[in-house]
């Protein structure tokens, strides 16, 4: 059944230059078990997306349109309804671990506030949990640690403590926003290997958002692809990579160093940088960018169209785009 | 054939902690334990390793940013190790560093012809307009306008300010530019043009790369050699596509697992690492990834591995080197 639709979802920021549109129409379907991956470069919207499904959005952020869970639009809750909802049945594991956990309390305190919140456990049952929970994660000597405090922890076991966070009241659906960006790479390799089984064993749905296509590739079954703010590619992930249609996507691909691709290949490179949210173009955000646009890109919006039943692409200039594509790549 | 550029010998740098006590003992954070490599003219060589493994501290000892406690760095045949500000000032000029971030490594209360013109302070026998005509040159050799010069560092995006920080480095014309993380804080699209245009600029003017990076895919594309580094040690060195296609160190062959594939299809079969890295407070006998290699054995723990060649310059310390290729496969 169909846990989380978000329908035409938009975030627009108001800035002293204008209203910045970090989300534009924004749809996505995810059912109960699902692994959806959000990927974009920064300031594509993916965080936005996150912090507006949490209901975090900051002050001077407004959502509209819709975010339905189990058929409930969340942004007709109210904060105190919110507040129930959030770290119970939606729960978000940030990026940087120690900046998301608070320094001056045990990590045993933090992790004991949902559950006695949520759950209404009291106080030694909540402990229990706690180290219930650590262990879980795979932190040794979970009934010590839960004495310690943030900075006695290495990054890799702050980031298992946002999760047994994350993890305490079992969420219908776990947002993790670049849980691994911070982390060396055979760090971030446990992490994920951790995001995984549980999400498995809990049955959870996870909305993983990165800019590395590699993490995106290994731990989701579908993806999103964001670009100013907008999804220009979507599909299943199984598939995908090998049939990167739309423009920013190949370029994207072939512009990112792979191990074993050797020295004598140059990079492809896309011209240019990510556009400014506050004087977006008209059209496709990708215009000015892109080496096939032509002014009908610059003046209306390409609607989504199928490449399959599994994988979607905006792009006027599909067919040109994957002709371009079988015949050596757009960027030369 | 082609000259050395940067010899760094026996490289020893220990941080004292803080003494818990009055009288107990002096403890140290073993930043690096000797480390010994040499980079030729016109090459690129990449230091690759996690965090805390001595990367950084041994990028602030080549350009003698810190004091150095044993070992020689020889930069054009200079020592650097040992000499004082004023006797270093000359020689700064041969070697500029790049820095991780680029927002933070440029003063935003300076236009960037100033920024850029700042390291030839260094050099006293130039005129006002040799300097102006210098900024010019090295600001479009990096693909900027030369009018960016009145501009200040906030009007320019991430990928624009490493290439002010690169022209920065450019302009003495210096033997060697220190790259510490140089494109680590950009996106993979602006990350693209700045590591092609580090190739370009070796083209162009020959210099030399030490370039530090965590992400092996990035230094598989920009360097000839390379050294791998786990708790202040090198613990395998060698031409770039020697490590690559075969690692000699399960440290070298466990991080080249890791790396996430953008692939379609299912999880590789790899394996995993337990643990972080230990803390360098301790020095302990035997080799210094014994807690977490798959292949560990009683040797590794009462014997410290020395560098061996594995087959050319192709060099590692671990006492199973020839046993690598078969991690996992059983």
């Amino acid at each position: 059944m169909l846990l989380l639709d978000v329908e035409n979802l938009n975030v627009d920021l108001s800035t002293a230059k204008g209203p910045a549109r970090a989300v534009r129409n924004l749809n996505i379907q995810l059912e109960k078990g699902e692994t959806l991956g959000i990927v974009g470069e920064s300031g594509c919207g993916k965080s936005m997306t996150a912090l507006a499904l949490m209901g975090l959005l900051p002050d001077n952020g407004t959502a509209t349109g819709a975010i339905r869970l189990g058929g409930e639009n969340l942004l007709d809750k109210s904060e105190a309804e919110m507040c129930r909802i959030r770290g119970n049945r939606i729960a978000m594991i940030f990026q940087e671990p120690m900046t998301s956990l608070n320094p001056v309390h045990t990590i045993g305190r933090q992790i004991m506030e949902p559950l006695r919140l949520h759950r209404g456990l009291d106080k030694k049952d909540a402990m229990e949990e706690v180290v219930r929970l650590l262990d879980r994660v795979g932190i040794p000597n979970p009934s010590e640690r839960v004495r310690n405090y943030p900075h006695q922890l290495s990054g890799g076991q702050r980031q298992r403590v946002m999760i047994a966070l994350a993890l305490s009241c079992a969420p219908d659906i776990l947002i993790a926003d670049e849980p691994t960006t911070a982390l060396d790479v055979t760090i971030q390799d446990q992490i994920l290997d951790l995001i995984q089984t549980l999400v498995e064993e809990e049955g959870m749905s996870l909305v993983l958002i990165s800019h590395d296509l590699g993490v995106i590739a290994e731990n989701t079954q579908k993806v999103v692809v964001m670009y100013g703010g907008t999804v220009v590619e979507s599909g299943n992930t199984d598939k995908i990579f090998d049939e990167l249609t739309h423009p920013y996507t190949q370029g994207l691909f072939a512009a990112m160093p792979k191990v074993g691709m050797g020295r004598n290949k140059r990079l492809t490179t896309i011209p240019g940088t990510v556009p400014d949210l506050v004087n977006l173009p008209k059209g496709c955000t990708f215009t000015d960018r892109c080496p096939i646009a032509t002014d009908a890109c610059r003046d209306t919006v390409p609607a989504i169209q199928d490449m399959s039943s599994t994988h979607q692409v905006a792009c006027h200039h599909m067919q040109n785009a994957i002709t371009a594509r079988e015949t050596g790549g757009l960027y030369k | 054939m082609s000259k050395t550029v940067l010899k760094v010998t026996d490289l020893v740098r220990h941080y004292p902690l803080p003494k818990e006590k009055l009288f107990s003992d002096q403890r140290y954070v073993y930043a690096l334990n000797g480390v010994s490599f040499e980079i030729k003219e016109g090459s690129s060589f990449g230091i690759v390793g996690e965090s805390g493994c001595g990367k950084s501290t041994l990028a602030r000892n080549v350009m003698a940013l810190e004091e150095t406690d044993s070992g020689s760095v020889q930069i054009l045949g200079n020592e650097v190790v040992g000499k004082s500000f004023s006797e270093l000032r000359p020689l700064r000029q041969h070697f500029q560093m790049v820095f991780q971030d680029p927002y933070g490594s440029l003063d935003p209360h300076h236009t960037v012809g100033r920024i850029v013109a700042e390291p030839l302070t260094a050099i006293d026998d130039l005129s006002k307009e040799e300097r102006a005509k210098r900024v010019e040159e090295v600001l479009s050799s990096v693909g900027l306008k030369p009018t960016d010069a009145e501009k200040y560092p906030h009007e320019f995006s991430g990928g624009q300010r490493q290439r002010i920080a690169i022209a920065r480095a450019l302009i003495t014309r210096p033997a060697l530019i220190v790259a510490d993380e140089p494109v680590s804080a950009l996106d993979v699209s602006v990350q693209a043009q700045v590591l092609n245009l580090l190739r370009d600029l070796q083209d162009e003017f020959g210099v030399t790369y030490m370039f530090i990076s965590h992400d092996l895919a990035v230094v598989e594309y920009l360097c000839d050699e390379m050294a791998v580094m786990y708790l202040g040690s090198v613990v395998e060195k060698g031409r770039t596509e020697d490590i690559y296609a075969n690692p000699a160190h399960p440290y070298t062959r466990i991080l080249l697992d890791a790396v996430p594939n953008p692939a379609s299809g299912k999880k590789r079969n790899r394996i995993r690492l337990d643990g972080g890295v230990a803390g360098q407070t301790e020095r302990r006998q035997g080799c210094a990834f014994q807690d977490r290699c798959p292949m560990a054995q009683d040797k590794c723990r009462s014997e410290t591995p020395a560098l061996k060649s594995v087959g050319g310059d192709h060099i590692a310390a671990c006492h199973f080197s020839d046993k690598v290729s078969q991690l996992g496969a059983g």
